[in-house]
């Protein structure tokens, strides 16, 4: 065709070389904290990321929900930081800033102008160490936590189901608390119990500081030194093994909520990478994933959206990269006409199938392909680039994996996918939770529920 | 909210975008007509082997024309059947190159994104797909049905969450009998009585040239873009641009809605016409509400609500400038029986900011925090391509940005304060309450 002669001149980058050009520099300082520096001049920016290696799987029964308070708190002053001036001083500089906490992980990041790094860092600084916590301030933050929660969980009714499922099929792995915390856990949280929350996990020899932009990783060590080496370490402990007992058997829950559609979860215990048997099976469990849903033309849009027209709409995932072994999560709305009964047969002989019959090549080097487009693509971003180091590096896997883990899916044979799907994608292994819609309206408001999934920031 | 979110994130960046700085210049932006009529805006951005392609139809929801939920569900069946292609096959064949599509139709516009990466094979196949996508859509009617039949599961969906049917309840207030008081995805009735015939019509009338506008950002040279958008224009009619939409009336003063909704939260949402992309009070407007609301953490409404009384996780105020006049609007979410009083704080903080202007402290910090990040909002191919598409839409100057940043500093407290008294009075706001009756909703009307 035409555009074929149009762009026959264009010079083309081999693709694999740039998918594994990271070049992250590393730097341990004496207090143990990590400095990763990735260069990146396409823009005069900089984004600056502090990790720490704290989350909702840190936590324990009664204090839910602490690693999120305490990322909200960390705005709310240090001995040389009026509560709120830490925000004031980043937007004053053109900053954007925010923080997240996860299952793994609680982050702070701000993304300036390149040339404002040493204001990012030392704010940084100071709160890796001198928070204030003043209990007035905790009180009201607790409340505006508790605002989040009921946006975010209680009201939302597919939320509210994936926490009840969550909980449901995990028994003792911490992966079953929700990020936002029980709602009773926000409501006996104390100041104090925060103050030792910090203590416990705020120090360098916790934390990796990732800088990635328009900067010089030399000139980046030397501000860390300056900012952050005076910081004392602390002695960190493992937070207790708390391993995942051998399901045996399906379980099944109902959600009850106000709601106009039903919505399906189902879930089965699976493994994850420093935690499988075989090296390869979190990676062939991921390639089975984006079998399934890795983008419009896998298996559960093109057979139970358009196909069969079971499903409204149908998901599957995974995540390989988690601290814990995790779940292989489907979830779906019927379409009109259809039950979620049709829609989990649907599901499960999907899972059948890639249990009896290997994948085609065809398939796998769609999502090959895909895998490495997206690496392009992620580096139009610096935030997404200073987002996988740090998150690979706190789960405990290293940012090196960043450079290696599209060749490990990429490794992944049709058998492989198989081999997983026997093992791990069976009747005993699995969690089915429904959302059981209530009616709407007429009715005054509902009990106040516990339980909440949260993509949890600031 | 995700739409209106990124809506906003374009805006303050197109706003950012002009900021002057000396050396990182803006991006140099090239412009010309394909020779269908379509005009097209290119930056070259040769540092990573990749293009970013967005093209922008006057065929949004305000085409609708009576029959809401139309535009948008023309934009649901574009990848959905076309040319020799089904869905299956165009999705097959992006998704084999690696290419990512995106669809939506808004209020103003429709957009359909292509991002793929350059290298030959992978852009010619992404390229031609596209181009299929747009204009030789099938609206075969298995198609139509199912999509159809999805579509009302979504605005079913909507129903249960409170958020969502506030905030379509306020618009249908704030713009009465205007295009723009519809939700774009219509209504269950609405859609309902839509044909397979009225989405081939609309199709027709508004996916044409000279409706269109195609922003290319990536690893081109001119010459490439060039044969690029005469290439996507090529299966386009010439057609003609979409007329002016009629102007917005001032709406009805004080309306006020409840809905009775079993939530824990009662959630509030306050607004009135606000104003158009190319508004003279632009800037003061765009400047001040950043102090009052638009500036996330550090705003005068976050502290108010949130930072000091501890009402609200979110809380926000924004104009979402339009082709004529977008809304004003301001929200927040809180527990039940603390409604009346987030609501009086909301309305007081506003009130006192619209008496009163921002201090000098206040202005200076903003334009700071405008100024300064104007260098994040241009970092990326993706977020140029938006701004591109922005300014070819709403046919804003080309250098409009490089002289953005002058306009910011330019405001001054005054400006504010005179342009907030001219343009938003709280005392006429168009006011939605969404939550449990009784409880919260005690109290003085408006």
């Amino acid at each position: 065709m035409k555009l074929r002669l149009i762009f026959a001149a264009l010079l083309m980058l081999p693709l694999t070389k740039l998918a594994s050009a990271s070049q992250v520099q590393e730097r341990i300082l004496d207090n143990g904290l990590k400095v990763l520096v990735k260069e990146d001049h396409r823009a005069p920016i900089v984004t600056s990321q502090v990790w720490y290696k704290v989350g909702s799987s840190y936590e324990h029964g009664g204090l839910t929900g602490i690693s999120h308070v305490l990322e909200h708190m960390m705005f709310k002053g240090t001995e040389k930081l009026a509560p709120g001036e830490f925000s004031r001083i980043i937007a004053e500089n053109g900053g954007d800033e925010n923080a997240f906490t996860g299952r793994d992980y609680t982050a702070y990041f701000q993304t300036m102008a390149a040339d404002r790094l040493p204001i990012s860092f030392e704010l940084e600084a100071q709160r890796m160490r001198y928070l204030t916590l003043p209990e007035e301030e905790f009180l009201k933050e607790l409340e505006v936590v508790k605002e989040e929660r009921r946006l975010r969980t209680e009201d939302d009714p597919e939320s509210l189901a994936f926490e009840q499922f969550n909980a449901a099929a995990y028994e003792a792995s911490p992966y079953r608390i929700p990020i936002i915390g029980w709602a009773s856990d926000l409501e006996g949280l104390r100041v104090s119990d925060l103050r030792d929350w910090y203590h416990q996990w705020y120090a360098p020899n916790n934390a990796t500081l990732v800088v990635v932009g328009d900067v010089n990783p030399q000139a980046v060590f030397a501000l860390a030194e300056e900012h952050f080496g005076p910081l004392s370490a602390e002695k960190v402990s493992e937070p207790k093994r708390r391993a995942e007992p051998t399901q045996r058997g399906e379980k099944r829950i109902r959600i009850k909520a106000p709601a106009k559609e039903p919505y399906l979860l189902m879930g089965y215990k699976a493994t994850a990478i420093g935690h499988a048997g075989e090296e390869w099976e979190p990676y062939a469990l991921e390639m089975l994933a984006s079998v399934l849903d890795g983008g419009s033309s896998a298996r559960l849009s093109r057979e139970l959206v358009r196909g069969s027209r079971v499903a409204a709409s149908a998901g599957a995932s995974f995540s390989a990269f988690s601290r814990l072994p995790g779940m292989l999560l489907l979830d779906g709305i019927p379409a009109k006409g259809r039950d979620v009964d049709e829609l989990e047969q649907a599901l499960l002989t999907q899972i059948q199938r890639i249990s009896e019959e290997p994948v085609a090549e065809a398939e796998l080097e769609r999502i090959r392909t895909q895998l490495i487009a997206a690496k392009v693509y992620e580096r139009d971003s610096v935030h997404a680039q200073a987002r996988q180091i740090g998150s690979l590096e706190t789960v405990g896997l290293g940012w090196r994996l960043m450079d290696e883990y599209v060749d490990h899916l990429s490794r992944v044979t049709p058998e492989q996918v198989q081999a997983v799907a026997r093992k791990y994608l069976i009747p005993d292994n699995l969690t089915v939770a429904v959302l059981d819609p209530q009616p709407i309206e007429g009715k005054g408001p509902a009990p106040a529920s516990p339980g909440g999934h949260a993509r949890a920031h600031q | 909210m995700p739409i209106n979110r990124r809506l906003m994130a374009l805006l303050s960046g197109l706003l950012l975008l002009l900021a002057g700085l000396a050396v990182q210049a803006t991006p140099r932006i090239e412009t010309w007509e394909t020779s269908k009529g379509a005009r097209v805006l290119f930056v070259a951005a040769p540092d990573l082997p990749m293009l970013d392609a967005r093209i922008v139809f006057q065929a949004g929801s305000a085409r609708d024309n009576g029959q809401s939920g139309l535009a948008s569900l023309t934009a649901d069946l574009l990848d959905q059947g076309a040319g020799e292609w089904d869905a299956d096959a165009i999705a097959e064949r992006l998704e084999a190159v690696g290419a990512e599509l995106g669809i939506e139709a808004q209020r103003d516009m429709a957009s359909v994104s292509l991002r793929t990466l350059t290298r030959q094979a992978a852009m010619d196949q992404a390229l031609e797909t596209l181009a299929a996508v747009i204009a030789r859509t099938r609206f075969a009617a298995s198609e139509f049905e199912r999509v159809r039949a999805n579509v009302l599961i979504g605005l079913n969906r909507d129903e249960q969450d409170p958020g969502t049917l506030g905030k379509k309840a306020i618009y249908r207030l704030i713009f009465g009998d205007h295009p723009y008081a519809a939700d774009p995805a219509g209504t269950p009735e609405s859609v309902a009585a839509l044909s397979r015939d009225d989405l081939a019509r609309f199709h027709a009338r508004h996916y044409v040239a000279r409706n269109a506008v195609i922003a290319l950002v990536g690893a081109l040279t001119r010459v490439e873009a060039e044969a690029i958008a005469e290439y996507l224009t090529s299966g386009l009619a010439k057609g003609e641009s979409a007329p002016a939409l009629p102007p917005v009336q001032d709406s009805p003063s004080g309306a006020l809605e409840r809905i009775s909704f079993p939530s824990t939260q009662t959630h509030i949402y306050a607004g009135q016409p606000g104003m158009t992309r190319t508004d003279p009070d632009y800037f003061p407007l765009y400047v001040g509400n950043h102090i009052l609301g638009g500036s996330g953490m550090v705003s005068l409404l976050m502290e108010e609500v949130r930072e000091k009384r501890g009402l609200s996780y979110s809380v926000y105020s924004y104009f979402l400038p339009m082709a004529e006049r977008g809304p004003f609007l301001a929200g927040l979410s809180t527990k039940n029986d603390q409604g009346q009083q987030a609501r009086e704080v909301l309305m007081d903080t506003i009130e006192r900011f619209r008496a009163q202007g921002p201090t000098q402290e206040e202005l200076a910090a903003a334009i700071k925090n405008i100024t300064g990040g104007f260098p994040l909002r241009i970092a990326g191919n993706g977020k140029i391509a938006q701004y591109l598409a922005m300014i070819g839409f709403y046919n804003l100057p080309v250098d409009y940005l490089d002289r953005f940043n002058e306009r910011v500093e330019a405001v001054t407290a005054t400006a504010i304060r005179d342009a907030f008294q001219r343009r938003i009075d709280p005392a006429r706001f168009t006011i939605v309450i969404v939550g449990p009756d009784g409880t919260a909703l005690a109290g003085r009307e408006p």
